[in-house]
């Protein structure tokens, strides 16, 4: 009991050194050294230690969980087998669910050496979150809402040393179900680096665990990967991020269609866009719904 | 880019100040309106200390053509380098003197010449052990001249080694060590930590004996440095140059390099300890509680072998080389720019926390007489234009001031507390009525050129080294000393800091003025 109380003590003094120190009045603060956002330093998660533990949560506690509560169809494995080095995966983005759903259901070898942009300033902006999702998910911090050349120059490295990247061209999780455009990202670092882009359909994640949500729900998933694409010689990283975009609308007609609708839609220039009707929020709402065919129901 | 130093006012929301308490720290909480000094931010270190050296080597300062250019086939050369002493903490390999060294032998190979030796310059200072030398000059350099026996330490007792070389005109003796009088050429590598260090010192310490360097190892010489970090108000100095010039008048020739070194001191896990305390992160706090809880259960005899097996960051931050003086003229500016600190008025009270490591003690204990050396001599110079206290004011030192002794290191200091201190403290008093007999001594002179132990004389000069500060202060209060051993060094212990302020209050009054000493990092205050 003696050591108890000791013990409790020593937690509960809360002068300096054990808490933080003030700063006295008459200084004026440096500014905090850059160590958390697009300035967090994530090499320690791509050591083997840090890989292991990852390998291991991913394949023996994430791929099982997600199989019990949103087990998922994966199809278009076949068209990937081809990818003799680094890719990026560019898929749509409406829920956090999206990269537990995607990461396990990555080929083997794709998964332990791939890495995730992840926005600095939500996933990074505090250090108990920059370790949890660096650790868990091997994320980099990305800028969203500025160019920032650390940024890129940090995933364009990693795609160099042979690392996979998932990156999200909307930038960010749909507000109502549908796409966003899709921004330069994945474009850009294609164009810089030479690795091909897979275009990746994601649905039912969003039933999984929509935006605000505080729970997940049990929901059935799909995963479509679709055929890599590089850029063609004259262009542009906006036209290319064009196609990708165009790619992903196409898998997600091939989900909700077949193949064969959806590759004669696509040579007629007739593919649902992936952004939804221009029409008011109620009525995009219903024609999400009756296209992905899940039942009708208020989010909290 | 490297903040400056400053002076900070402690106000209610300043965080308990780091002080230094030998092997161990303490969180002091200062009264509000008092100072601390805080030292400059490390300078950033040389990108390529190689080739800075050839650079200092090809083209010297002052008159002196480039070291190729002195050295031909069939001629004396003979390297001379700091001792132990130099840097604090020891620094991490490479250290500085080896790679200088290395660039020397290359150009002395270049040439052709043969007869080379490199001797430690020891002064009267304990001889340096194998490991030391081969850590100081890098395994390169240890390896091909220690088997041959052409790697020496000086030997101011060897009654065929030393050479009277004249007397200055103020009748200074001035002797040296053979080998390198007789020498075609002397080149002397210095380290200089601090401002105090290298100039005609070199040579006319390192090199000298007894007889020569007790002219100005002596209290009245002391009394008169103001401080020993600036040359033109030195007499320790002022007697040194004198001495230089007569042995560059002799024919002597001696090409001087100088290296400067940042206030890097502590390697990354005693971070806390270089960093300003409301600058300490969760690392730095984790780190300091950590150390200083288990330091606090850790016997001593570990806890110093802890200690002195830290190596510092230190990196090399400029290089000169040339004529002597011309050379120390620009590497004084170079630590100045590096250490200075402006503070506006004198203090009533000093503190100042002592760390585990002085000159004197590297891979050795601290005495009380080094405690009293390192506070008194080191850290109350560590000032330019006035002292930091003020005539009649008051240091409080923090180090628990153990009675302990190594016998190997420092036999004469047994003797010297026991038998000269318990009679007097007086510097002058003490010179006058044992110096000599120590200084004599067989026993210790043998101890002193066949073992590792510091000359008999040197507890004497580390109490005058303290002779400025002991004629300056009206007390001095040891926080945290074994009493005994500081009533004998003839200063108060106290307790406490907040024991120790009350104490000093019967000096300076109730209403003290109060600075700190944050140091180490080594910092220099210019008073004005």
């Amino acid at each position: 009991m003696t050591a108890q109380r000791s013990l409790l003590r020593t937690f509960q003094r809360r002068s300096f050194p054990w808490a933080a120190p003030t700063c006295p009045t008459t200084i004026e603060p440096e500014p905090a050294e850059g160590t958390l956002g697009v300035d967090y330093d994530t090499s320690w998660s791509r050591r083997y230690p840090a890989r292991l533990a990852r390998a291991a949560l991913l394949d023996w506690v994430s791929a099982p969980a997600v199989r019990l509560l949103a087990p998922q169809r994966i199809r278009g494995l076949d068209r990937i087998e081809m990818l003799s080095g680094p890719a990026i995966f560019a898929p749509n983005h409406v829920s956090h669910f999206d990269t537990v759903i995607l990461l396990t259901s990555l080929p083997d070898h794709v998964r332990h050496r791939t890495v995730v942009a992840a926005g600095a300033d939500y996933f990074f902006d505090k250090r108990w979150k920059a370790h949890l999702w660096s650790l868990t998910t091997a994320a980099i911090p990305i800028e969203r809402t500025k160019v920032n050349r650390a940024s890129a120059d940090l995933a364009a490295s990693l795609l160099a040393e042979g690392w996979s990247l998932i990156i999200y061209p909307e930038g960010g999780r749909s507000p109502d179900g549908w796409a966003q455009p899709f921004r330069g990202g994945a474009a850009y670092l294609s164009r810089r680096t030479g690795a091909p882009v897979v275009p990746v359909y994601l649905e039912g994640t969003r039933e999984v665990l929509p935006k605000n949500a505080r729970g997940l729900r049990h929901a059935a998933t799909q995963v479509v990967f679709g055929t890599p694409i590089s850029n063609v010689t004259g262009e542009d990283a906006r036209r290319f991020s064009e196609r990708i975009e165009q790619a992903v609308a196409e898998l997600a007609d091939e989900t909700a269609t077949d193949w064969w609708v959806a590759r004669r839609r696509a040579r007629a220039g007739s593919t649902p866009s992936l952004r939804g009707p221009d029409a008011s929020p109620w009525r995009r709402r219903w024609e999400l719904e009756s296209r992905i065919g899940v039942p009708k129901r208020r989010d909290k | 880019m490297p903040r400056p130093g400053f002076v900070l006012e402690v106000d209610r929301s300043t965080p308990p100040t780091l002080f230094w308490y030998g092997e161990r720290f303490r969180l002091e909480r200062l009264p509000t309106g008092s100072r601390v000094i805080y030292a400059p931010e490390p300078h950033a270190p040389l990108a390529d200390p190689d080739a800075a050296i050839a650079s200092a080597l090809d083209n010297p300062l002052g008159d002196s053509p480039p070291l190729s250019g002195l050295l031909r086939p069939g001629m004396r050369l003979t390297i001379a380098f700091d001792d132990v002493s130099l840097p604090l903490p020891p620094m991490k390999s490479p250290d500085v003197r080896g790679q200088v060294i290395e660039a020397v032998l290359d150009r002395a190979a270049a040439a052709g010449v043969d007869d080379v030796v490199l001797i430690a310059a020891l002064a009267l200072h304990r001889r340096m052990t194998d490991a030391e030398l081969r850590h100081a000059l890098g395994p390169r350099v240890y390896d091909a001249f220690a088997p041959h026996g052409f790697l020496t330490q000086h030997d101011a007792e060897d009654p065929d080694g030393i050479v009277h070389i004249g007397e200055t005109d103020q009748g200074e003796d001035v002797e040296l060590n053979r080998r390198a009088a007789e020498s075609d050429l002397i080149v002397y590598v210095n380290i200089n930590l601090v401002a105090m260090d290298g100039g005609h010192k070199s040579v006319a310490t390192g090199l000298a004996s007894y007889n020569s360097l007790r002219h100005h190892h002596n209290p009245a010489t002391m009394v008169h440095s103001r401080s020993f970090m600036d040359q033109h108000r030195s007499e320790l100095h002022s007697s040194n140059w004198r001495m230089g010039r007569l042995i560059a008048a002799s024919g002597i020739k001696i090409f001087q390099i100088e290296t400067t070194l940042n206030t890097n001191t502590f390697p990354e896990q005693f971070g806390f300890l270089q960093k300003r305390e409301w600058e300490w992160t969760m690392k730095d706090r984790a780190g300091f509680l950590a150390a200083s809880k288990a330091l606090q259960h850790t016997p001593p005899k570990v806890a110093r072998s802890i200690f002195h097996s830290i190596r510092a960051p230190h990196a090399m931050t400029s290089v000169q080389a040339g004529e002597v003086e011309a050379v120390h003229a620009v590497t004084t500016e170079n630590v100045y720019a590096q250490q200075m600190v402006a503070v506006s008025g004198q203090t009533d009270i000093l503190t100042m926390g002592l760390p585990y490591i002085s000159p004197y003690n590297v891979n050795s204990i601290m005495n009380p007489i080094l405690v009293a050396c390192l506070g008194l001599g080191y850290f109350f110079n560590l000032y330019r234009g006035k002292p930091l206290v003020r005539q009649g004011g008051v240091v409080i030192l923090s180090h628990p001031t153990p009675w302990a002794f190594h016998p190997v290191h420092h036999p004469s200091y047994i003797d010297f507390f026991e038998q000269v201190l318990s009679q007097t403290t007086d510097p002058v008093a003490m010179s006058t009525t044992f110096e000599e007999s120590y200084a004599r001594d067989p026993w210790y002179i043998h101890l002193y050129r066949t073992s590792n132990a510091y000359h008999g004389v040197h507890p004497f000069y580390m109490w005058y080294w303290c002779a400025h500060a002991l004629d300056h202060l009206g007390q001095v209060i040891v926080v945290g000393g074994e009493p005994r051993a500081v009533r004998r060094l003839g200063f108060k212990p106290a307790s406490t800091l907040a024991d120790a302020l009350e104490m000093a209050s019967d000096t300076v009054g109730r209403d003290p003025s109060i600075t700190h000493l944050h140091a180490p990092p080594l910092l220099l205050a210019d008073v004005t």
